[in-house]
């Protein structure tokens, strides 16, 4: 099938589809690798990494929801110095690999940003985002100042694109997105999950061994959708709209609502290879539409 | 491992909220090995698969037992013969290869993935009865024993008839004493343990009794695995839903297990 329509160009990345798989929800990328031709996707985020390995969170990690689910993994992963040694040399050419990083502090972004100024790495995603830690993450999303901080600091230490993940719990996300554009963000990337939480009705007990967690899946598109739109406004930069997407249809409004590109995320888990069928979809949408490329759709909602 | 479209044979409740899935899937059971599990699509309107142990491949045909504890499995048990399912599998590692007489040990829906492995030890005692030898084991193997546990006779009845034609003796336990011994599998196994020599002991069940089975076969030097159940998102190791802690570190249940070693889980 012809995907040149769907081709494009995202912060210097050369894209074959604008897709992403999201971090979190995808591993590194291999563990699909029997359902998904990596290569075709614009790029994998790869599963969060911090400066020490962390083990994430006790007990129950994650409950369905309608049209979702919620989660409080709790960012376990092997750490910087093993992702490099072990597990970078083994994906890094196989697919675009963007490296979400999470940091304690302000110069820990910028510690993992240079880090990974490496072959290998196509880009940086920061995640000051997370919602299932008590050590970062959303401490930064939430703080237009230090928002700022943070990608200041990862943008003096690397020379990567970088992508800056933004948090849907703020009052408005387009003061932050507008203060990371500030600081020299290269492109944003929304929403992570929004956070939630389960009762037991029959034991009283709260599910999740987190207490709360981050809701993703169908439930938050329309959440996800109005926050790009709203942040397309607001910023210059390109946006990788996230958030409940399963269908090349949800991926469109996206693109409609200002997206330069889409990542997937909590689909992956129902249909391992759903990137390739929306990749598919979404080419067949754009030539229903007369368009050529999929940069024409981009922002083109109407009011 | 692979997305599988099949056709439901049966689905039948075999006991009080459990159901016996039955589906014609030849590639996967061909593939499946004992232990491995699969996820399965309840319907588009739900965000997440279900994993269940396989607990038979034999005829071409997958079955399952799954109990129904929530909007998922009850969608599920509504489902009739001769609808369609989608399921990913064969998941997880599955029990290691190995001959000689080999004990069971299962509570409640832990039974299902033992049966599979019952199954597989008659498959392969009668394989080496008839001179084909199925697989280059250590021990010539033999059909298992199963001891069983369950909250009342309603619940192991039909898991006893499951289990009759592949297992040698079955030894029974209810939490009521309705049936068989009263108490639990770990009150009966060291007079299971006294009166045959097993190659292992494979357990899968409620972990508190797990945990006793393989302090048990600790103390007897018998080989032990035991088989985890997680809630799981992804099945395939990326998710780390249902992460567990080992001597070896962090280990995936989905991908690094469901099977492991006792002495690196306990």
């Amino acid at each position: 099938m012809d995907n040149s329509c769907l081709q494009t160009e995202l912060c210097g990345l050369k894209l074959n589809t604008p897709i992403f798989a999201a971090s979190g929800t995808f591993g590194f990328g291999e563990e699909f690798a029997d359902f998904v031709d990596l290569k075709r996707l614009g790029g994998v985020m790869v599963k969060c990494i911090t400066l020490k390995p962390r083990r994430g969170n006790d007990g129950v990690r994650i409950t369905e929801t309608p049209s979702g689910m919620l989660n409080a993994i709790g960012l376990e992963n092997p750490g910087i110095e093993t992702f490099l040694l072990k597990i970078l040399p083994r994906i890094k050419d196989k697919m675009n690999v963007i490296v979400n990083v999470s940091g304690s502090s302000v110069e820990d972004y910028g510690t993992l940003a240079k880090m990974l100024d490496v072959d290998g790495v196509a880009a940086i995603e920061l995640n000051i985002s997370c919602p299932n830690v008590k050590d970062g993450g959303i401490i930064f999303g939430t703080d237009e100042r230090q928002a700022a901080a943070v990608t200041a600091a990862a943008k003096r230490s690397t020379s990567k694109p970088v992508i800056v993940k933004l948090s849907p719990n703020v009052t408005d996300i387009t003061a932050i997105a507008r203060a990371v554009e500030s600081a020299g963000a290269d492109c944003l990337s929304l929403i992570n999950t929004l956070m939630g939480m389960e009762i037991n009705v029959d034991t009283w007990r709260v599910t999740l061994g987190n207490k709360t967690g981050g809701l993703s899946g169908g439930a938050i598109k329309p959440v996800a959708v109005r926050m790009v739109w709203q942040t397309a406004q607001a910023v210059n930069i390109p946006i990788i709209g996230t958030g409940g997407i399963r269908s090349a249809q949800d991926a469109a409004e996206f693109f409609l609502a200002g997206a330069a590109a889409v990542a997937v995320g909590t689909a992956n888990f129902a249909e391992p290879s759903i990137t390739m069928k929306i990749a598919d979809d979404l080419a067949a949408y754009l030539r229903g539409h007369g368009l050529k490329n999929i940069r024409e759709l981009v922002g083109k909602a109407k009011s | 491992m692979k997305i599988f479209d099949v056709e439901i044979l049966s689905n039948d409740a075999v006991a009080a909220n459990i159901f016996r899935l039955i589906l014609d899937a030849p590639e996967l059971a061909a593939q499946a090995k004992a232990g491995q599990f699969v996820q399965v699509k309840i319907s588009d309107e739900f965000t997440l698969r279900r994993p269940f142990g396989i607990a038979s491949t034999a005829g071409g045909k997958v079955k399952i037992f799954y109990r129904q504890v929530g909007r998922g499995t009850e969608f599920l048990s509504r489902q009739r013969s001769g609808e369609r399912l989608n399921i990913l599998g064969a998941l997880g590692n599955g029990y290691t290869a190995r001959g000689g007489k080999v004990l069971l040990v299962g509570g409640g829906m832990g039974l299902a993935p033992l049966l599979c492995a019952a199954e597989t030890a008659m498959r392969n005692a009668q394989c080496v009865m008839r001179n084909e030898n199925p697989c280059p084991l250590s021990l010539v193997p033999c059909p298992s024993d199963v001891l069983m546990g369950g909250r009342n006779a309603g619940e192991v009845d039909f898991w006893q008839a499951e289990f009759r034609p592949f297992a040698e003796e079955i030894f029974l336990t209810t939490d009521d004493g309705s049936v068989g011994k009263y108490g639990f599998v770990t009150d009966a196994l060291p007079d299971v343990l006294a009166k045959k020599n097993y190659a292992a002991i494979l357990t899968c069940g409620p972990e508190v009794m797990m945990r006793g089975v393989a302090k048990l076969a600790a103390e007897k030097n018998i080989p032990c695995e035991v088989s985890f159940e997680k809630r799981m998102a992804c099945g395939l190791g990326a998710c780390l839903s249902c992460s567990i802690d080992t001597v070896n570190g962090r280990r995936k249940v989905c991908k690094d297990g469901p099977v492991f070693d006792a002495k690196e889980v306990f």
